[in-house]
C-alpha cells in the first residue's frame, strides 16, 4: 500500500531515476515502445521506498495476534465489557434511574403500569421478611434489587470499574517492579541480586492469598503509609498495592532468568567489545528483549488479578463499601442466594467471562509474541 | 619505540579452580605491526580466544588471574580504569564474533545497531550516524544498503549478518580489528568474500587485524605473520610464506601435513597429529605437545624456549641448531613431486 501511495504522490521526482539506465530500463526499453508505459511499470517493479522490507519484529507479531480468530474475538469481548463498564454513570443516570450507592427499602417502580414494591414483604411464614424485587428485564431493575434495594445491573457495572481498574493497575504496577527487579538483578549480579532475589523468596513463602488477605487485613484498619504519601483505607490504591506487590516474583523471577542468559548472549558481549556504556547497553540490549515477556504476561496476570481483587472484595477487605466491586456484589449477593440467586451469580459471569478473555488473550499474545516461550505462569 | 602498535609481553592467565591453579594462557608475547594482519592458529583450547578476550580485557571472572602487560601504543591496557578501557573498545580496538547469528542484538535493525555505535563513540547526531552506516553497509558489499539499514538480524542471511557485524566493528575506524573466527559460521563462498573484504580493509583503513581460526586456508589466504599456539602458549612464530613453507615444529608440520593435497596422488587416509590436546590442569612436564610428538627425545622433559631459525621462530629442541632434518625430507617430497 506504501508503494501505491508513494508512486502516486510524486510521480515527477522519480522521472531521472527512471532514466538512469539499469537492467529493467533496458529490458523494458527493447521490449516496448511506449515509454510512458514503461516507465509506469518501472515504478511498480521497483519501488524505491521502505515499504518492500520484510515488517520488523512488532508488526509481525501483532498480524500474527491478529489471524488468531480466539485471541481476537476475546479482545472484541474485553473491549465491550470496558465499555459498557465505562458507561456505568450513564446507565444510573438514565436508564436505571436510581442511586446505586444509596439503600432504597421503600421505592417502587412501575412495571408495565404496575406499580411493585422494591422490597416485596414476604407472603409466606410470619410474612416479617422482605424479599427484593427479582429481575424486571427491563430498563429499571434489570436484575433485580439487592438486600438493600439497589439496582443490581448499575452496580454491577459500577463494580466492573472497579474491578477492572484495580485489574489494571495492579497489573501494571506488578509488571514494572518485576520488570525492574528482575533485569536489575540478573543483570547486575551479586549482592545486589542476592538481596533483590531473598526479597522475592520471602514474597515467593507466602500463599498468595495468605499473604493478600494478611496485608489486605492490616492495611485495611489504618490505611497505608509510603513516606509522605498517606493512602487512606477505602482507597482503591490500597488493593491495587496489595495485589500488585503480591504477584512481583512470579514475574521477576523468570524476568531475571532471561537477563541472566542475555547478559551472557553474544550481542552484549560484542557490544561490551565495542565499548557500550553499561547502562546503554542495559536499556538498548536488554530491555527490548525482556518487554516481549512483560507483554506476554500482561494478559495472564490482568486475570489473576481480577481474581484475586475478587476475593479480597467478597471478603470485604478488597474495595470497600459503598464502591461496589464484583467481588463485593457476590457478597451482598450469598444472603439472597435462595431468593434471588441472580444477584450473586451475575458477577460471578462477568467475572468468569472477563478471566476467560483474558486468559484466551494471553494465550494468542504468548503466541504472537514468544513462540519459543517456554513461560508457565504459576496460579497463586 | 618500535612500529608495534600492539605488544604483548608475558601474558599468562590462570583461573583458580578446586584442584589448584590453571593456567590457561602461560607467558605469551607478540607483537602487532600497524596495517598488519596476524594469523592466531591452534586447536580448540589452545588459547587463542583467551589471549583476545585477555586483550579486550573481557575475562570478567572473579576466579582468573592475569598478568603481564599489553601494551597498546604504549599504554599498559591492564593498568586502565573501566571507564579509559570502555573509550578504547570499539574506538580503538574492535572486536568480530565468530558468529554472527547470535552476535547481532535480535530487537533492533541491523542500521540502527551500527548507528549506536557511532553515536557512542564519536558523539555523532542521528541523521549523519544513518548516513554513514548506509555508507558503511555498501563498502561491506550488502546490496541497496539504503533498506539493509532498516532489516532486523533475522531478516539476513549468515554472510550479510558477518558483514553488518564488521561494519559495526569497523564503524568507529578502529586501529585493531580483532577477528576471532570471523568465517568459521559462514559458508565456503561466503568465507572467501568476508577475506577479501577484510583485506580491502586493511587497505583502505590501514587497521591491522588478528585474526583467530583453526583454518589453515584462511591463513594462507590473507595473513602476513603466523602465530601457532598450542596448549596456551605459543609454539612457533614467523613469516607466512616461511612459517606454512618450512614449519619447524613437529605441530605445525602436522597441521600442515593433515591438509588434503591440492596436486598428487590423493592420500588414502590423511596424516594426523595422534591423540589429542592436553587439558589446561594436565599439562605434561616440560614440552606439552610431548606425548603426541613423534620425534620427542630426552631433552623434551625441560620447557623449550623460542628458538630462533632463520627468519621465524619455534619453541621446539629440534630447532636448537637451525632447520634439523625431517624439514630437508620434506622439502625433498615436495620436490619429487
Amino acid at each position: 500500500m506504501t508503494t501505491a501511495s508513494n508512486t502516486s504522490a510524486d510521480p515527477a521526482s522519480k522521472v531521472p531515476e527512471a532514466e538512469q539506465p539499469n537492467q529493467f530500463n533496458v529490458q523494458i526499453a527493447n521490449g516496448e515502445a511506449s515509454s510512458a508505459f514503461a516507465q509506469k511499470r518501472l515504478f511498480q517493479l521497483r519501488p524505491k521506498d521502505k515499504g518492500n522490507n520484510p515488517r520488523g519484529p512488532w508488526k509481525t507479531a501483532f498480524s500474527r495476534l491478529l489471524r488468531d480468530k480466539l485471541a481476537v474475538a476475546s479482545f472484541v469481548f474485553l473491549a465491550a465489557i470496558v465499555l459498557s463498564t465505562a458507561s456505568a454513570t450513564y446507565y444510573a443516570d438514565h436508564i436505571s434511574q436510581t442511586d446505586p450507592f444509596q439503600s432504597n427499602l421503600d421505592g417502587q417502580i412501575e412495571i408495565n403500569g404496575d406499580p411493585a414494591e422494591i422490597m416485596a414483604a414476604d407472603s409466606e411464614g410470619l410474612g416479617l421478611g422482605v424479599t427484593p424485587i427479582g429481575p424486571t428485564w427491563t430498563g429499571q431493575y434489570l436484575l433485580g434489587a439487592d438486600a438493600q434495594g439497589r439496582d443490581v445491573a448499575a452496580r454491577l457495572l459500577y463494580g466492573g470499574q472497579n474491578s477492572l481498574i484495580v485489574a489494571f493497575a495492579s497489573t501494571a504496577l506488578c509488571l514494572v517492579l518485576a520488570g525492574v527487579i528482575g533485569t536489575v538483578s540478573g543483570f547486575l549480579g551479586g549482592i545486589v541480586d542476592t538481596i533483590l532475589s531473598r526479597l522475592l523468596d520471602i514474597i515467593w513463602a507466602f500463599p498468595i492469598y495468605l499473604l493478600a488477605i494478611s496485608l489486605s487485613i492490616v492495611l485495611i484498619s489504618t490505611g497505608l503509609q509510603i513516606g509522605p504519601f498517606h493512602i487512606p483505607s477505602n482507597s482503591l490504591l490500597l488493593p491495587i498495592t496489595i495485589i500488585g506487590v503480591v504477584y512481583v516474583p512470579y514475574v521477576a523471577r523468570p524476568i531475571r532468568g532471561q537477563v541472566l542468559t542475555l547478559a551472557k548472549s553474544d550481542f552484549v558481549l560484542a557490544s561490551v567489545c565495542l565499548g557500550m556504556p553499561t547502562a546503554r547497553i542495559l536499556v538498548r540490549d536488554i530491555l527490548p528483549n525482556v518487554v516481549t515477556t512483560l507483554i506476554v504476561f500482561a494478559p495472564i496476570m490482568m486475570s489473576l488479578s481480577i481474581l484475586t481483587e475478587s476475593s479480597l472484595s467478597f471478603l470485604s477487605i478488597g474495595v470497600q463499601p459503598p464502591a461496589a466491586s464484583w467481588g463485593t456484589i457476590i457478597q451482598d449477593g450469598q444472603g439472597l442466594l435462595y431468593t434471588r440467586p441472580l444477584v450473586a451469580i451475575a458477577p460471578g459471569l462477568a467475572i468468569i467471562i472477563t478471566v476467560l478473555c483474558l486468559n484466551f488473550l494471553g494465550d494468542g499474545v504468548k503466541d504472537a509474541f514468544d513462540p519459543k516461550a517456554k513461560l508457565r505462569v504459576g496460579k497463586g | 619505540m618500535s612500529d608495534n602498535i600492539l605488544e604483548i609481553r608475558d601474558l599468562t592467565v590462570g583461573f583458580r579452580t578446586e584442584q589448584g591453579p590453571v593456567e590457561i594462557l602461560k607467558g605469551v608475547s607478540f607483537d602487532v605491526k600497524a596495517g598488519e594482519i596476524v594469523s592466531v592458529v591452534g586447536e580448540s583450547g589452545s588459547g587463542k580466544s583467551m589471549t583476545s578476550l585477555a586483550v579486550m580485557r573481557l575475562i570478567t571472572d572473579p576466579n582468573a588471574m592475569i598478568s603481564g602487560t599489553i601494551r597498546y601504543k604504549g599504554r599498559n591496557l591492564p593498568g586502565l580504569s573501566a571507564r579509559e578501557m570502555r573509550k578504547l573498545r570499539g574506538r580503538q580496538i574492535a572486536m568480530i564474533f565468530q558468529d554472527p547469528m547470535t552476535a547481532l542484538t535480535p530487537v533492533h535493525t541491523i542500521g540502527w545497531q551500527i548507528a549506536e555505535q557511532m553515536r557512542v563513540h564519536l558523539g555523532l547526531g542521528a541523521k549523519v550516524a544513518r548516513k554513514r552506516s548506509v555508507e558503511l553497509l555498501g563498502k561491506m558489499g550488502i546490496p541497496d544498503p539504503e533498506r539493509a539499514y532498516d532489516r532486523y538480524p533475522h531478516h539476513l542471511s549468515g554472510g550479510m549478518r558477518q558483514r553488518a557485524m564488521i561494519a559495526m566493528a569497523i564503524s568507529c575506524d578502529p586501529a585493531i580489528l580483532i577477528a576471532d573466527e570471523p568465517t568459521t559460521a559462514l559458508d565456503v563462498t561466503v568465507q572467501a568474500q568476508i577475506l577479501d573484504l577484510l583485506q580491502d580493509l586493511r587497505r583502505e583503513y590501514g587497521s591491522s587485524i588478528i585474526l583467530i581460526t583453526h583454518d589453515m586456508g584462511v591463513v594462507s589466504t590473507i595473513a602476513d605473520r603466523v602465530l601457532v599456539m598450542y596448549s596456551g602458549r605459543i609454539i612457533e612464530h614467523g613469516a607466512k610464506s616461511d612459517l606454512l613453507d618450512k614449519p619447524q615444529h613437529p605441530y605445525t608440520l602436522g597441521l600442515m601435513r593433515s591438509i588434503p593435497p591440492m596436486t598428487g596422488e590423493r592420500p588414502r587416509r590423511l596424516p594426523s597429529i595422534p591423540g589429542s590436546p592436553p587439558l589446561p590442569g594436565k599439562r605434561p612436564e616440560g614440552c606439552s605437545f610431548r606425548p603426541r610428538c613423534e620425534f620427542s627425545f630426552s631433552k623434551c622433559s625441560a620447557v623449550p624456549p623460542l628458538y630462533r631459525c632463520n627468519e621465524q621462530f619455534a619453541a621446539c629442541f629440534l630447532a636448537e641448531h637451525g632447520s634439523h632434518q625431517w624439514q630437508r625430507n620434506l622439502a625433498e617430497e615436495r620436490t619429487a613431486k
